[in-house]
Formats: C-alpha cells, structure tokens, sequence
C-alpha cells in the first residue's frame, strides 16, 4: 500500500485501527521524498531524524488509545515558521545558517497534537512571490508538468502535497500566496481570517496582511487542521478571541440556504478562457446543489492590486530593518563601521525581488510621501472592505470567482516581468486587504494543468467557507487527481 | 512618475541597502514603472473615507505584569554572528576620534 497517498482522515483510521504504524507512515513519506523531490524540489530541508523521532512517540500515544486527528500525521512547513533547532531560511541567503531558538505557535499547536515533521518548503524569498522563483535557492517544480511553477510564495508547501511528499502542509498568505500556490498545484488551501491563526513566530512580512494556514489533499482535511491551529494565542497581540467551533461539524452536503455572490469584475479581460469555463461549470454546480447564485458588484476591485502594492511593501520595509546582521543572519566583517556593515550585509544577504519591496517601501514611507502613499492605500483599503461588507449585508453567504486568471505558467515566463507577475494576484489580495476566509478548492483542469475556485466568506465564517467548498468538492471528483 | 538615479540612492542609503551600478539602473527603471501604475488610486476622491487601521476591530491587549523565563544567554547568542562575554559584538557606532 502506497501510505503517502493517504488523505489525514485516511490515515488517521488506519494508524488508530493500529494498521499501519506512525513510523511506517513516516518512513514512507520520507522514501517518496527522496524518490520524487530531486526533480520537484519542494523542500529546503528534510528533517528524518526529528520525524522519525516525533512518529515513534507518536506510537506511543496511539497505543495508549490517546491518538488526536492529526497524531503520527506526516507535515510539510512552509520555511517562514520557526522551528527550534531546524535550520529556517525563510528563502534568502540572509538566513541562511540560521537556527531559530524557538517554534512558532502553530507547528507547536501540531506538535501537541502529535503530528510528524518532515520538512520544511521552499518559497519565494520572505513570501515575495507568486512562482517560488524568487527562492535564493532553488526554483520548484510543478508536479503536473515540471517545467511550470507550482505557484507561490509557499510553493514547495503546495508541490509537496499534491506530489505526495506530505499528508499535508502549512503556508502562509499575505496576498494568494498559500491559495494560489494550492490552484496551480490543484489542493485545497485556506487563508484564514485574519487573527484567527496566531503569527507568532512567523517571520514577519507585512503585518496587517499575512495569516497562517493549511494546504490539504481535501476539504475534510483542512478542517482537521484548522481545529487545530484556531485558537488564541497570547503570545500573538492581533492573535482573535472569538471563540472557535469544531470545524468538521460544518462538513454536510447542504447548500439550501446558501446565497452564492459572483462578482461581475472578476470576469473580466485577463482571464484565460479556459479557466473561466471551468469557473462558471463550479458556480452552475452550485446551483444545482441547491445554493441560490447571485450577481454581485465590486466596485473597488481594480484598485487591489496597487492598494496591495502600498500595504505591503511598506510594512515589509518596516519589517526587514531587522536584518541588520548583528543578532543573527549575514554578516558583513569586513565592513569598516556599523552603518557599512548592515548596508553590506543587507546588500547582499537580500534578492532582487525583496530589494524591490523594500526600495518601493521605503520611498512610499519617506518623508512628504506617506500621505500619498501608505495612508492613501488605507483609504482605499476601506473601500474594498465595504465592497464586502455590503455583499454580506445584503445576505451574501459566500463570494466565488477563480482563484488565479492563469493556470500554472513555465519557470522563467514571468520572472523578468515583475508587474506582469504581480497583476495575477487580483483575485486573491482582496481577502487579505479585508481581512476575509479564503479558500482555493480544485475545480477542473484546462490543458491538462489543475484550475483553482475560490470561496470567501465573512470574517470568522470558516465554517460557511468550508461547507460550500465540501458540498462541492462530495460532487465531484477533481480533488482525488494525482500527477501520477 | 518619473524617479531619479539620486533619488535611487538616497532611498537605497535610507533603507541601508548597498546596491551594485546594475541594480540602481534596473530599480530606477521598475520603481518609475509601479509608481506609474499605483498614481491610479489619485483618481479616487477619498477625503471623506477613514483610513483602515485594523480589519478586525481589536481591544487593546494587556497581560498580567509577571516574570516569565526567558531564553537563556547562549540560546539567543547562538546564532549571533560575533559574540563575546555574554553580548553581541558589533562594529564601533562612532568613528575613533568620537569616542
């Protein structure tokens, strides 16, 4: 039996049926990784030791009777998620060697439910990316057609689930990137609201947009992780208080009551034919599953990207000022004097697209351009959010589109064209600007390659989210596709 | 909007970013190009529209003012680049002679 093929709700009746074993599990998922990733490359770095360590005492406790959804459970995180005493690079030469003293709250949250680390994914360079190009390191391969992109930023997350060389993964989303990478591997991928899953121990991009969330060979899986990651976390000041349901309780196939918004604006110029068909065929099954299917308007929706581009970059540029190579990361010693030091080492320790992000940042947050700039993309901001607000006044349950207007694009198609790149990011920053669930389930192929539907709901709705994206997903079969 | 190789440089100096010639030419470039394509927000009237400070409406957060350990000395010098006696070592922060 091929266990790394195994969905976690699969597995898991196997491992508490005392079938299989935590470690053969384990060993299997590592076996596939080392078959599979010397041409996907989804992983940085593997780690056999801590999991067959974390699957023995895995063992332990299913023998105990005290097994949890997610224990003897092999994991993938993204490189962005601290992990004490496993090398986290965040994609960039400036962390390179470095090894955090501390694990970020959510893979904590997976280590008591006993879950197996083994690895961590590539990503574009502090998650500032839509292909994993952007890596320091190495580009991912997409496991469909290996001369495309998976996606990013958490790319590897998202190849390493649908090549099965993981159960599952996590990702983080500041504009797509855990949904984006998820449509053009074909898996699912759920932002969640924001503050619903706490940062700490995230390396930091931009603080008012990034969230933590799953990648999963399917929705049932997704909500066996989001039980475990939802809670709230002191340790994380934006961390959310509301209180969090058991989201597997939201998994039945009934969408009588659910009011579906399609935005017009999200069918416009842009998006491939080909995916729009198999957008419109996703919305028509809802439909028929019962939902009562509306048209919406977002009037703002043009305006996302550039608002994206004066949130984020800012914040980013903020947030990176800590490297200055002194505590912890490159250094610079032949640098003549401190100022030198940090401009060297920042120099060269950072890639070409961060340095964009910081240099656009900076001059956004320079003096006499705030106003023009950062608070003006705040105003905006405010616009888009109501957009949302008045669908969802209005009795909207859900809002639906594609997740990206392309399917998965060849390595090197884009990368010179940084604009061009970042336009394909319009269906997915909204969520973020508004601080909305978002999830990208697959929905069909175009060309061969794996086309994503998004379904966004009210902030804290995840349960709404899931069970639309569940209803689907029971009346299709696009989610059990594999490469191979 | 049109930006200037000064003004490359002096964002560069702001941000502590040492750049190569080829890099401040490339950024000159992409810098002009995305400040063109955001000056589209200018055509949204928004004096009445309240920045968005928070998507979700937050309290602020304090906690109980207690002692909790934390990581030992070695733990947070580990991956410091030069340490000595306990402390990071850095460059000297004033010119000798300002000493």
């Amino acid at each position: 039996m091929s266990l790394h093929r195994l969905t976690i709700h699969e597995a898991h009746e196997l491992l508490r049926q005392r079938e299989v074993s935590a470690v053969e599990l384990t060993e299997s998922v590592l076996a596939r990784i080392d078959e599979c990733d010397p041409e996907i490359k989804a992983y940085i770095t593997v780690t056999p030791e801590v999991a067959l360590e974390q699957a023995a005492r895995a063992d332990e406790r299913i023998a105990k009777g005290e097994a949890g959804p997610l224990t003897g459970i092999p994991v993938a995180i993204k490189d962005n998620m601290c992990t004490r005493g496993v090398h986290t690079s965040c994609g960039s030469r400036i962390l390179e060697s470095f090894t955090p003293p501390y694990t970020a709250t959510a893979v904590e949250r997976l280590f008591d439910e006993g879950a197996v680390l083994v690895g961590k994914t590539n990503m574009d360079e502090f998650a500032m990316g839509s292909s994993t190009e952007h890596s320091a390191f190495f580009p991912t391969h997409n496991p469909w057609d290996p001369s495309r992109v998976p996606g990013g930023s958490s790319g590897g997350s998202a190849a390493a689930v649908v090549a099965n060389e993981t159960l599952f993964a996590l990702g983080s989303d500041t504009g797509g990137s855990i949904r984006q990478p998820a449509a053009l591997c074909g898996v699912v991928g759920l932002k969640p609201t924001y503050g619903r899953v706490s940062r700490y121990g995230l390396i930091a991009f931009a603080s008012s947009l990034d969230q933590i969330g799953p990648l999963t060979k399917d929705v049932t899986d997704c909500a066996l992780v989001l039980n475990a990651l939802a809670f709230h976390d002191p340790l994380d000041s934006t961390s959310a208080s509301e209180s969090t349901p058991d989201y597997t309780s939201y998994l039945v196939e009934d969408l009588a009551r659910v009011v579906v918004g399609v935005p017009t604006e999200y069918f416009t110029a842009g998006l491939d034919p080909g995916v729009e068909a198999r957008v419109r065929e996703a919305i028509a099954q809802l439909e028929e599953l019962g939902a009562q299917v509306r048209e919406i308007s977002m009037p703002h929706e043009r305006y996302v990207v550039a608002t994206y581009f004066l949130t984020s970059w800012p914040e980013a540029s903020a947030n990176l000022a800590r490297y200055d190579g002194l505590k912890y990361g490159l250094s610079a010693p032949d640098a003549q004097n401190i100022r030198e030091a940090q401009s060297k080492a920042r120099g060269r320790g950072f890639g070409t697209e961060v340095k964009r992000r910081i240099m656009l940042g900076t001059y956004a947050l320079s003096s006499g351009y705030y106003d023009a700039y950062y608070l003006k993309a705040q105003k905006v901001r405010t616009l888009i959010k109501e957009d949302f607000d008045r669908a969802f006044a209005e009795g909207v349950d859900v809002i639906v589109g594609p997740t990206s207007p392309i399917v998965a694009f060849g390595l090197g198609e884009k990368v010179d064209d940084p604009l061009e790149m970042y336009l394909a990011d319009l269906y997915t920053i909204p969520a973020n600007l508004a601080g909305l669930p978002g999830i990208s389930i697959p929905c069909g192929f175009h060309e061969g390659l794996p086309v994503g539907f998004q379904i966004m709901g009210r902030r804290f709705a995840e349960g709404t989210v899931l069970s639309v994206a569940y209803a689907y997903e029971r009346s299709t079969d696009h989610h059990s596709r594999r490469p191979d | 909007m049109k930006i200037t190789r000064a003004e490359v440089v002096h964002i560069a100096d702001l941000a502590r970013l040492e750049l190569a010639e080829d890099e401040i030419q490339r950024l000159q470039a992409d810098l002009s190009q995305i400040l063109e394509y955001v000056d589209q927000l200018s055509q949204l009237d928004t004096t009445e529209v309240p920045p968005t400070a928070h998507v979700v409406a937050r309290e602020d957060v304090l906690r109980e003012d207690v002692t909790r350990p934390s990581l030992p000395p070695e733990e947070v010098l580990y991956n410091a680049p030069q340490a000595e006696e306990g402390y990071f070592r850095v460059h000297a922060v004033l010119p000798k002679g300002e000493q």
